[in-house]
C-alpha cells in the first residue's frame, strides 16, 4: 500500500528519527520545515534509507500562507495520507516573563499554526476515508508548572485539539495519535540539569510507528511517563500551587 | 544549550575525562563552532582507551551528523557524514547488494572514527584497511575545509587516515561499497585444536572473511585451540532472527573471575560440534556478533577494563606464541580473545595493519593486568609488531616511535593542518605522538 507521510518540523530530533523509520518501511516522506539546507540533507538520507519518496517542503507554522500548496501537495500523492506533528517551540519562562508578546509564537508554533493546517488536511483525509495524525504534545501540557506554562499551555491546547480531532477522523475512518513525551535526548533538552530516563529519539520514534500500527489513542513516550503524569495530575491543588517541580 | 560539561570515557571506561561538549545536530552549527578554533571531533567513542578523550578540553559529538547523501550505484561510491554509523551503513545497503568494503568488529562505529583509526575488519588479508576504499573526504582543518583525496592530495591523505583525527575534523567522506550477493552470511565454524593447527588453518584460509577466536585460558596441548570462522555473502536464505539485549548495570567483579572465563570458553569451544557446521546468520551478527549485547563493557563492572592488540610479522608467529603463553598461564585473560592473519594494506602513516598475525585480548582493569599488559606490549616491541591506538590506553611514547616508523612525515602533515595543536587528545598527549621525542 503506498503510504506518505508529511512531517512538520523534520529536522528536529524526533521527527529526523521518524522520517527515517519511516523511510526504512518504506514509505514517502515530506519533509516539512523552515531549513532547507537540513531538510535536503535529511531527503537524501530518507532517500537511501528506502524511502518510496523524500522531499523537502517549505513549512512555517507562523505563516499559514504556505499550508494550502503543502496540502496540496499532499494530495498529488496516492494512497493512505498522513501527517505528524513535531513543531513547537519553547523560549525559557524568564524570556517570556520579561517579553509577554514572545507568547504569541510559542501558541503559534505548539498549538494554532499546526491545528490550522491540520483544519485544512482534514476534509483531504475523510475524502480518502483513512490516515493517521500524529501529534506530538508534552507531558509539559499535562499541568501548568512554573518553569514552562506558557509552553505547557499551548500543548494543552494542542492535545485537546488533537482529541477533538481523533473523534471527527474517526468516523471517517483516520485515526489520530497524540504522543507525550517525557525527556527526549534532543538538542533542546542537550546539557539540561536535572534530567533523568532519557530516552533516543530512535526508541521515541519506534514507539510511535507502534502507536500507528495499533491505533492508539493516546501514548507516553517512554511508556512509564503515563504514571509519573498521572500522580502528578492528581496531586491536588492547594498542594500543587505550593510545589516548584 | 551548545556545551554541556560531563564525564565521558572510552568504550573501556578504564580512562576517563571531564569537558566541555557539544552535539550539533545541524550542518551550520558545526560551522559556527570551529570559526572559533578547531576542536576535537568524537563518535560513538568505540575507541577501548582514550583516543577519543580530552580531558579538560572541549570535544565535538559528531555522531548526530549522520546522514546518508548520496549514493552512485555505477560506481558504488556512498557519500556520507562522519557521524554515520558502518552498521546502519550496512543495514540499509546490503539488501540492495552492497556493503562497506571494510567493517570494524562493532556497527556502531561512525565513518569518521573508522578513518581516524583506518580500522580493518575480518577480509583485510583480500580487501586491505577501511581508508583504501575512502574516494575522498571533507577535512575541516585550520584554514578552512578541503577537500581531501588521496590523489590530489596525498600529503594530507595518508596523515588523515589512522590519523587520530589530528589533521582537521572529518565533516563527510566518499566511501567505495563492495558488492555483494546478499544480505546474510553463510558462515563455517570449525573447532582447531591447538596454535599450529591455528595458524595452519588461518594460512590455508581462502574465505572472504576469516577470523579466529581462540580460548586465551587453555594451556599446555590446548594452548591456542579456538574456532575458526569463516564467512561468504549469501542470498535467499533466512536467518534467524536475533534479539537484541542490554546489559542493565555494572557487572560485579567476579562476574569475569578466571574460572568463571574458563568453563564459559569451554563451553563455548563445545559449543561447535567437533566436525564442524555451516549457518546462515544475518549480516550485522557475523560482523558485530557483541552489538547485539548493548553496553556489554559494564559486564567488566566499574573499573572497566583494557583490551591488548598487537600485530607481529609473520615470522614472528613463534613469539606471538610465546605472548598468548604468558596469557594463558596467567589466569587474566577473559572470554574475548581474536586471532587474525592480516594482509599488507594500510593506507596511512599511522595505520595499524602490517603482514602478520593479530592478537586482541580484553582484561579486567586490575593492577595484575596493567602489569602484564605492559610486557605484552614489550614483546610485541621486540618482535617488530605494533600496537592499535583504537586499543591501546598502557603504553608509553618511546616504545611506540620503533613501532611506528612514519611518525615525522603524519607530524609534518599534522603542524601544518593544525598549527595550534588544536586537536590534541588525551591519547596524543599521553604518548607525545606530536612533539619530536
Amino acid at each position: 500500500m503506498n503510504r506518505t507521510w508529511i512531517i512538520l518540523g523534520a529536522t528536529s530530533s524526533m521527527a529526523r528519527a521518524f522520517a527515517r523509520a519511516g523511510a526504512a518501511e518504506g514509505a514517502g516522506v515530506l519533509l516539512a520545515g523552515r531549513d532547507g539546507e537540513e531538510l535536503a540533507a535529511l531527503a537524501a538520507d530518507c532517500r537511501l534509507r528506502g524511502a518510496r519518496l523524500a522531499e523537502a517542503v517549505a513549512f512555517d507554522a507562523r505563516d499559514a500562507r504556505g499550508f494550502g500548496p503543502l496540502v496540496e501537495r499532499l494530495e498529488a500523492e496516492e494512497g493512505e495520507l498522513n501527517a505528524a506533528v513535531f513543531v513547537g517551540s519553547m523560549p525559557e519562562q524568564p524570556a517570556i516573563d520579561r517579553d509577554p508578546s514572545l507568547i504569541d509564537g510559542v501558541v503559534a508554533d505548539s498549538f494554532t499554526g499546526p491545528a490550522r493546517f491540520l483544519q485544512m488536511l482534514a476534509p483531504v483525509m475523510e475524502a480518502r476515508g483513512g490516515g493517521t495524525v500524529v501529534g506530538v504534545g508534552s507531558v509539559a501540557g499535562d499541568r501548568g508548572r512554573l518553569g514552562n506554562y506558557v509552553y505547557g499551555a499551548a500543548k494543552a491546547g494542542f492535545a485537546t485539539y488533537l482529541s477533538g480531532l481523533r473523534n471527527r477522523l474517526t468516523r471517517a475512518g483516520g485515526h489520530v495519535v497524540t504522543v507525550k513525551p517525557g525527556f527526549v535526548d534532543t538538542a533542546m533538552t542537550w546539557g539540561l540539569p536535572g534530567l533523568f530516563l532519557v530516552a533516543s529519539p530512535e526508541a521515541v520514534a519506534a514507539d510511535l510507528l507502534k502507536a500507528v500500527r495499533k491505533k492508539r489513542n493516546v501514548i507516553y513516550t517512554p511508556f512509564f511517563w503515563r504514571w509519573i503524569m498521572l500522580i502528578i495530575r492528581h496531586i491536588p491543588e492547594p498542594v500543587f500551587k505550593k510545589m516548584k517541580i | 544549550m551548545l556545551w554541556k560539561t560531563a564525564d565521558y570515557t572510552g568504550w573501556g571506561r578504564a580512562l576517563r575525562a571531564k569537558g566541555e561538549i557539544a552535539r550539533p545536530e545541524r550542518r551550520r552549527l558545526l560551522d559556527e563552532i570551529v570559526t572559533g578554533g578547531l576542536v576535537p571531533a568524537i563518535g560513538m567513542r568505540r575507541s577501548y582507551g582514550d583516543a577519543a578523550l580530552n580531558d579538560g578540553g572541549r570535544v565535538i559529538d559528531m555522531t548526530r551528523l549522520d546522514r546518508m547523501l548520496g549514493f552512485d550505484p555505477a560506481t558504488g561510491v556512498l557519500e556520507v557524514e562522519a557521524g554515520a554509523r558502518v552498521g546502519e551503513i550496512a543495514a540499509a545497503f546490503g539488501p540492495r547488494g552492497w556493503l562497506p568494503a571494510v567493517m570494524p568488529g562493532t556497527g556502531f562505529a561512525t565513518v569518521g572514527g573508522c578513518i581516524g583509526q583506518d580500522v580493518h575488519g575480518k577480509n583485510h588479508h583480500h580487501a586491505g584497511s577501511f581508508c583504501q576504499h575512502v574516494a575522498g573526504f571533507t577535512l575541516i582543518t585550520a584554514a578552512g575545509p578541503v577537500e581531501v583525496t588521496p590523489e590530489g592530495t596525498p600529503g594530507l591523505f595518508h596523515a588523515t587516515a589512522g590519523g587520530l583525527g589530528q589533521t582537521g575534523i572529518i565533516a563527510r567522506a566518499k566511501l567505495r561499497l563492495h558488492p555483494c550477493k546478499g544480505d546474510v552470511m553463510v558462515v563455517t565454524e570449525r573447532r582447531v585444536e591447538d596454535w599450529d593447527e591455528h595458524i595452519a588453518r588461518l594460512d590455508a584460509s581462502d574465505a572472504t572473511y576469516t577470523v579466529g577466536w581462540i580460548d586465551a585460558t587453555a594451556t599446555g596441548a590446548g594452548l591456542g585451540r579456538g574456532i575458526l570462522e569463516e564467512g561468504e555473502t549469501g542470498s535467499g536464505l533466512m536467518p534467524k532472527r536475533v534479539r537484541n539485549r542490554k546489559v542493565p548495570l555494572d557487572a560485579p567483579h567476579f562476574a569475569l573471575a578466571g574460572p568463571v572465563v574458563r568453563a564459559f570458553n569451554a563451553a563455548y569451544y563445545r559449543r561447535v560440534p567437533a566436525t564442524g557446521r555451516t549457518t546462515v546468520k544475518p549480516i550485522g551478527d557475523f560482523f558485530f556478533p557483541l552489538d547485539k549485547i548493548h553496553d556489554w563493557n559494564r559486564l567488566y563492572g566499574k573499573r572497566g577494563f583494557h583490551q591488548f592488540q598487537c600485530v607481529v610479522p609473520l615470522e614472528a608467529a613463534p613469539a606471538l606464541r610465546d605472548m598468548l603463553e604468558t596469557i594463558a598461564t596467567s589466569g587474566l585473560a577473559s572470554p574475548l580473545a581474536v586471532l587474525k592473519r592480516m594482509g599488507p594494506g594500510r593506507a596511512g602513516h599511522l595505520s595499524f595493519p602490517m603482514e602478520g598475525y593479530t592478537l586482541a585480548v580484553d582484561f579486567p582493569n586490575r593492577a595484575e593486568a596493567r602489569e602484564l599488559i605492559r610486557r605484552l606490549e614489550d614483546r610485541a616491541a621486540e618482535a617488530g609488531g605494533r600496537l592499535y591506538f583504537a586499543k591501546d590506553s598502557l603504553a608509553q611514547g618511546t616504545a611506540i616511535r620503533a613501532m611506528y616508523p612514519d611518525l615525522p612525515d603524519w607530524q609534518e602533515e599534522v603542524a601544518k593542518a593544525d598549527p595550534l595543536a588544536a586537536l590534541s587528545t588525551d591519547l596524543v598527549r599521553r604518548l607525545s605522538l606530536r612533539s619530536a621525542r
